[in-house]
């Protein structure tokens, strides 16, 4: 939801709307203003500071997220090795404490700028906007925000990025789209990641994730990855290279994208023009 | 866990609507919430006296309206109730519909006391 064009008048809010405006008195003489104005809205115009940065440099921001221990960064380790010399990758590592994930990234030899959040269990746009000027972001294809390992907080947080894509590893249920559905709610695309241990975790069924995540009305394409001994990640590969190509086409038209959670409101907005920047990618 | 920052961004726009509006204190302030906006609302409650201490919105009556998980069906057109983890159509069963409301994180309405001239409250 925005708070700009209207799309926070709901079915559920549209009565607080006042015929004579927004300011009226209540019945025992106080005043009352109605704001329908989004709770970050100060979180949000950060983050679409951050996403004009982006943009303008024609940088593809991806946000990842998912539990603790999932694999997020020995996926983006093996995504370096294979894309290194293809792409200009740079990474935004975000935990609580420790510059540990940003040493493993660096290693790889690419740039990498470790947010410690201390207590705080998500980033924010504020943070994104700080370790962005840390970056050169005119020589970077792509960003992954690696953000705090947590299925909860994260989701509530625009950060500027263009995508949210969230990994759920086969360690974990396959249920854990229906625990979290605010999370995967969010997933522009989710990744099934550590699946060469399926032979032997048998119990989780990577169909089973799949309905869970349709329930969620969801069409993010789903794909398998696994980062490490028996290496398999093209697939995901492929979609990184297909989201860099529609960054650059949306940076020469001067259109943007907002990541998938952003949807709804837009279809609220009545009478609205919906501009065609949240296509879902459609994988062959 | 995040609730506390959250509470902390809606006593932020609260300090900035009474200053726009010349408000002596708010007095009641209704925040909206959608069981899927990520937001709890009682950790929401139980932040606000923290996040609101020493502010002109300290004393305001906090109301927290949920509001009901609906979805329109881009399939078979039909608006139906809804859960959490269970968002497809609920006439067709499509999985294509579109969220009407549910995922608010609005701060609604803000009622608040003016001071007059002699400072008086009012």
């Amino acid at each position: 939801m925005c708070d700009t064009c209207g799309c926070n008048i709901t079915p559920g809010n549209r009565h607080l709307l006042q015929p004579n405006g927004r300011l009226e008195k209540t019945p025992d003489g106080r005043e009352a203003i109605t704001v329908l104005k989004g709770l970050l809205s100060e979180n949000d115009r950060q983050a679409e500071h951050n996403r004009t940065h982006f943009d303008r440099h024609g940088v593809l921001a991806i946000n990842l997220m998912s539990s603790p221990g999932s694999g997020k960064t020995a996926l983006l380790e093996a995504t370096i090795e294979a894309l290194g010399n293809e792409l200009r990758i740079a990474v935004v590592e975000g935990d609580l404490e420790t510059e540990n994930d940003a040493e493993r990234i660096r290693a790889k030899g690419v740039p990498a700028i470790q947010i410690a959040t201390g207590t705080a269990c998500h980033l924010d746009a504020h943070m994104v906007h700080d370790a962005l000027h840390q970056l050169d972001l005119d020589n970077i294809d792509i960003l992954f925000i690696e953000n705090v390992g947590n299925l909860v907080c994260p989701a509530s947080f625009d950060l500027g990025h263009h995508r949210n894509v969230t990994l759920l590893s086969v360690t974990e249920g396959d249920d854990k789209p229906a625990k979290y559905p605010v999370m995967f709610r969010a997933a522009d695309l989710m990744l099934i990641s550590k699946t060469d241990l399926l032979a032997v975790l048998d119990d989780f069924d990577p169909a089973a994730a799949e309905r869970h995540l349709r329930n969620l009305a969801s069409r993010a394409p789903v794909l398998q990855v696994a980062a490490r001994k028996q290496r398999a990640i093209d697939p995901w590969l492929d979609w990184l290279r297909m989201e860099v190509a529609a960054q650059r086409e949306r940076v020469a038209h001067d259109e943007t994208l907002r990541p998938a959670v952003q949807l709804d409101g837009q279809h609220l907005h009545v009478g609205a023009k919906l501009r065609p920047l949240h296509n879902f990618v459609r994988l062959p | 866990m995040h609730e506390l920052s959250v509470c902390q961004a809606l006593v932020q726009q609260l300090k900035d609507i009474a200053v726009r509006e010349d408000a002596a204190r708010i007095t009641r302030v209704v925040v909206q919430i959608g069981p899927l906006s990520g937001v709890e609302a009682q950790l929401l409650r139980h932040a606000y006296p923290v996040a609101s201490a020493g502010t002109v919105a300290d004393t305001a009556e906090l109301i927290l309206e949920s509001l009901p998980i609906r979805v329109r069906c881009e399939s078979c057109g039909a608006e139906s109730d809804a859960s959490t983890n269970r968002l497809v159509c609920g006439v067709c069963g499509d999985y294509h519909t579109q969220m009407l409301s549910g995922d608010e994180l609005l701060l609604a309405q803000v009622e608040f006391e003016r001071a007059d001239e002699s400072g008086t409250v009012h």
